[in-house]
């Protein structure tokens, strides 16, 4: 670009930063005795808007024309299998996570967190990336698992592998309650209703104190045992701890890996079944409804059962997901479920390429990993969280993975 | 009895009279073509006949092996399952970012849907779905190669050329073993040599499959030359009806297209 | 009835300020068809900026409450838009035509960004202003129950009437509104017809932000505390509003917007107030299984 242009440029982009910084980076609202105060900061101006006028003007320099922002990077094109062995390769490292000299209790937590969202990000996928549903309220059902199972552990004193099924029992039957009425509506009236319904559970669970204790949340959960062998030094009479069990010494990194390899097991399945479940008929009509839902009809695919069946399983796996998550917590209350984990949650399925199980992972880690690489800054993680969402996206609108592998082949001979 | 009998379809939208009072009939192992000038309702009478629009007067019933279909008192999707009525699409409708195999697979939906017990023979993988599913892949592959797709089977839909796009929607369509296959424009975008394939195909699949055949065409010349039945529409209204040449001698016909006196005049 | 007619007065000047904000959402939508996640914080920095311009003011110790609105309105409008106009270039534009899902997920991470980028930059706490216009008369005084009207509701009710009217004027009756309905039926014709696209869209988020800091400047006289999560809640609304009246059609902005605040208004006067959010999303629900594209909205003929 020649240097008038690309000074105009770097000028006009400067300018636009100046309007931007003026009031809110310009002045500052002090509270003081006598009410508001305002305070300058002019200096941060002038240097923000230096910097942008620097930076246009080097980008503008160095580029020709082209797209407003230096994204142009292209991913090398892999090979087909090169996915299958990635998957295999990242499979493996996450079985042997915890043994290995990584697996230092932050690491294993850090990882069971990075899990439960990959789960999520299955979960939501078949909704989302198969069926092509924009779900924005996906949240709501990871909350139904989660209280189901508090309650029912807490009350009744449920073991956790009984209140599994029934947590996600019940999040498929809030799907089929929500989606009943609202799936026949199109695309983005869907999303504004799970949006809403996201947030009518969680007001609910926030203001029905003597049902979910309100914002106080619900404390003592029971943690998990290892069928029936409990994490604790100290048993109660007649019963046996798990390190008694395998004649092992009492450590607190015990109940961490086995939550770790439970939400692992976890994961798996949700994969596993998806992926079967692509093979499968029911499978192909997601697809297929996402791709034409007029085209679906005409072959006799009736949409509302397709569409329930997709919404239904996501939720299924959102409530597992849900109890897992209450669990290892051992604490829940409504704020764990506000809107930003449903849209974490999308940005991963739709960040990971949609439909893309691999995807999933990638985005995921991606997705939890930078705010916890952050922590140090932890003022500024929630930023530049959404900085690195608008980037991604920006870098690559189709997704990280973007290919999508065939149900079926029948092969090239002619 | 005729497969499929219409009578006095009308369809209004708004203060338009799309479809008026239009009545014909479809013959098993038949062709009709239904021919007008663009927006004499060719489309909407589709649109009618596979539930997309409900008529606001009017029957079309569907007579099935001795079972009797009303057409519409159904949803679009029954129509298709139920009734056995297929069709295509003048802007084509595949699945685009699927494979070739997939759409035929998708087409046959409810067979293999109700072979996989609604999933759970699938999931376990029963010997039950899994011949099920053979027997789908090899009617899926039987009509790759009548419409000459076989090698494009694993390709995605999309990535396809236009004409085998087209010949694809009709495998697909024909894969949910209808009774009554409503081909909406078929050679249209075509090239010659195209459409001559694409006249022999349908003809092929009349004579083999022994269904109807519905037709909207603009091209005269596989009009002509593959119809058994015409009715023509103009402004919704059906003025003429009839084989090829009574059609092709009927003044109201050639008025219809070429434009009378009366009308230049006004 | 006296009850009734303040709650609809309370009402009416709630759904004034969602109205507006779903204007924004339903014009954007009409024309790129994305839902503009960010408008609600573009909303919130509106709030902001009207909040420092009255500090501002306020150092200087001016005395006409009239004067002083307008220049906020102004330095609120002018700064607003360049935030809209500044997110729709960075954020949405390079992504127009890449599939429908990417806008939407690049619009969470600016809704994200922006709430933060205000939290760090002005703190968390709520901010208060001291209120600006004063005083208001009773309607019907029966001495029981009067019913008040304050004259910031009245200013408030006869400006949103104005912006209403100016717009739908705006949109019908000029070249820009012609290009803007013109992109909206068919982009890429419009383009072959000589209008210029990327600056008809450009334009469309310009007025929705202009409209989003009226809805600010509004919020912060009336309820005379502002912070930097306001735009979330309001934008959630805002958006079920222009989904209630029919996503694409202004006047049904408006109407979704003054139920969405009349239903408000009501349930909080006679139900648990925590439930209200739960009653507006109830409503959109029934309405949406009833009238499936909204109260106002084009009834959706399928193009096969």
């Amino acid at each position: 670009m020649p240097f008038p242009q690309a000074l105009r440029e770097a000028l006009m982009a400067a300018f636009v930063a100046l309007m931007l910084a003026i009031p809110l980076i310009g002045f500052r609202l002090a509270d003081t005795m006598q009410g508001l105060a305002i305070e300058t900061r002019f200096d941060w101006v002038a240097w923000g808007v230096s910097a942008v006028f620097v930076g246009r003007l080097v980008l503008g320099l160095l580029r020709g024309r082209g797209r407003p922002l230096g994204l142009a990077i292209k991913m090398p094109a892999l090979p087909p299998n090169a996915s299958t062995m990635f998957a295999l390769v990242l499979g493996v490292f996450a079985l042997v996570l915890p043994f290995t000299p990584l697996g230092d209790r932050y690491t294993v937590e850090l990882a069971i967190t990075v899990l439960i969202y990959v789960m999520l990000g299955w979960g939501l996928n078949i909704v989302v990336g198969l069926a092509g549903l924009l779900d924005l309220g996906y949240v709501a059902f990871y909350a139904v698992g989660a209280y189901s199972y508090a309650l029912f552990a807490i009350n009744f004193g449920w073991s956790f592998w009984l209140c599994l099924p029934i947590a996600g029992v019940l999040a498929a039957m809030f799907g089929v309650m929500l989606g009943f009425p609202v799936l026949r509506l199109r695309g983005d009236y869907l999303a504004i209703v799970t949006l809403g319904f996201g947030e009518m559970i969680r007001v609910i669970l926030l203001n029905w104190k003597e049902f979910s204790g309100g914002s106080a949340g619900l404390t003592s959960i029971p943690r998990p045992s290892f069928f029936g062998f409990p994490f604790t030094a100290n048993p109660e009479p007649g019963q046996t701890a798990f390190h008694e069990l395998f004649g092992l010494e009492f450590s607190p990194l015990q109940r961490i890996i086995f939550l770790y390899y439970l939400i692992f097991a976890l994961a798996l399945l949700t994969n596993f079944f998806t992926l079967r479940m692509r093979k499968l008929p029911i499978g192909r009509a997601w697809e297929a409804l996402r791709e034409d839902e007029i085209a679906c009809r005409a072959l006799g695919i009736n949409p509302t059962n397709v569409k329930l069946s997709a919404f239904a399983l996501g939720a299924m796996f959102g409530g597992f997901a849900g109890a897992f998550f209450a669990t290892r917590q051992g604490f829940i209350s409504p704020e764990s479920f506000n809107f930003i984990e449903s849209a974490v949650i999308l940005a991963i399925v739709v960040l990971g390429g949609m439909g893309s199980q691999l995807g999933v992972v990638i985005a995921a880690a991606f997705l939890i990993l930078i705010p916890e690489l952050l922590r140090d800054f932890s003022q500024y993680r929630m930023i530049m969280f959404g900085f690195a969402m608008v980037l991604i996206m920006l870098w690559r609108p189709q997704g990280l993975v973007a290919h999508r592998e065939p149900s079926i082949r029948l092969g090239a001979k002619a | 009895m005729s497969l499929l009998t219409v009578e006095h379809l009308t369809i209004r939208f708004g203060g338009l009279v799309a479809v008026d009072d239009v009545s014909f009939a479809a013959e098993d192992g038949r062709i009709t073509a239904i021919i007008g000038p663009n927006g004499a309702g060719k489309t909407t009478v589709f649109n009618c006949l596979t539930g997309f629009y409900k008529p606001d007067v009017g029957r079309m019933c569907l007579n099935r092996d001795g079972k009797e279909f009303l057409l519409e008192r159904m949803d679009g999707f029954r129509i298709a399952g139920q009734a056995g009525v297929a069709r295509t699409f003048q802007n084509i409708r595949l699945f685009p970012r699927m494979t070739v195999l997939e759409n035929l697979l998708v087409a046959q939906h409810n067979t293999l849907h109700r072979a996989s017990f609604h999933t759970l023979a699938g999931l376990l993988g029963l010997s039950r779905y899994r011949d099920a599913e053979k027997a789908a892949v090899a009617r899926a592959t039987e009509w790759l190669e009548r419409v000459g797709l076989r090698r494009a089977a694993d390709d995605e839909a999309g990535s396809l050329p236009y004409g085998d796009q087209r010949r694809l929607e009709i495998a697909r369509a024909m894969c949910t073993n209808p009774r009554l296959l409503c081909l909406d424009e078929p050679a249209a975008g075509l090239n010659p040599k195209e459409s001559a394939d694409l006249a022999a195909l349908i003809r092929d699949i009349k004579a083999r499959e022994k269904i109807a055949v519905l037709l909207i065409e603009h091209d005269m010349s596989v009009v002509m030359e593959i119809s058994d039945h015409i009715v023509v529409l103009d402004h919704g209204a059906k003025i003429a009806e009839g084989n090829p040449a009574q059609i092709r001698a009927n003044p109201a016909v050639i008025a219809a297209y070429l434009g009378t006196d009366e009308e230049d005049a006004a | 009835m006296e009850y009734f007619l303040q709650q609809l007065i309370n009402g009416l000047t709630l759904g004034a300020i969602y109205g507006l904000i779903a204007i924004g959402y339903t014009m954007v939508y009409g024309i790129v068809g994305m839902i503009n996640f960010a408008h609600g914080e573009i909303y919130m920095i509106g709030a902001f900026v009207s909040l420092v311009a009255f500090t501002i003011l306020g150092t200087f110790a001016f005395a006409s409450p009239v004067l002083a609105i307008l220049i906020v309105l102004i330095a609120a409008i002018i700064f607003t838009s360049v935030y809209g106009w500044t997110v729709e270039r960075i954020a949405y534009r390079p992504l127009r035509g890449s599939f429908r899902l990417a806008p939407l997920i690049s619009a969470i991470g600016v809704s994200i960004f922006l709430q933060n980028y205000v939290h760090l930059l002005q703190g968390a706490k709520m901010k208060p202003l001291q209120p600006i216009v004063t005083g208001g008369f009773v309607m019907t005084g029966d001495g029981s129950f009067p019913v008040r009207i304050t004259y910031l509701q009245i200013g408030i009710i006869v400006a949103t009437v104005v912006l209403m009217a100016g717009f739908t004027l705006l949109i019908h009756k000029t070249k820009l509104g012609r290009a803007q309905r013109a992109c909206e039926q068919d982009r890429k014709m419009a383009a072959l017809l000589g209008v210029n696209v990327d600056r008809t869209i450009s334009i469309t988020f310009v007025m929705g932000a202009a409209l989003a800091a009226v809805a600010g400047l509004i919020f912060t006289l009336y309820y005379g505390a502002v912070d930097f999560f306001i735009g979330f809640l309001a934008g959630l609304k805002a958006f079920t509003a222009a989904v209630l009246g029919g996503i694409g059609s202004l006047p049904g902005a408006m109407l979704g917007g003054l139920l969405i605040g009349l239903i408000e208004a009501f349930w909080s006067a006679h139900f648990p107030i925590a439930y209200k959010d739960v009653a507006v999303f109830g409503i959109l629900v029934v309405v949406l299984i009833f009238r499936p594209t909204g109260l106002l909205g084009r009834p959706d003929v399928e193009k096969v």
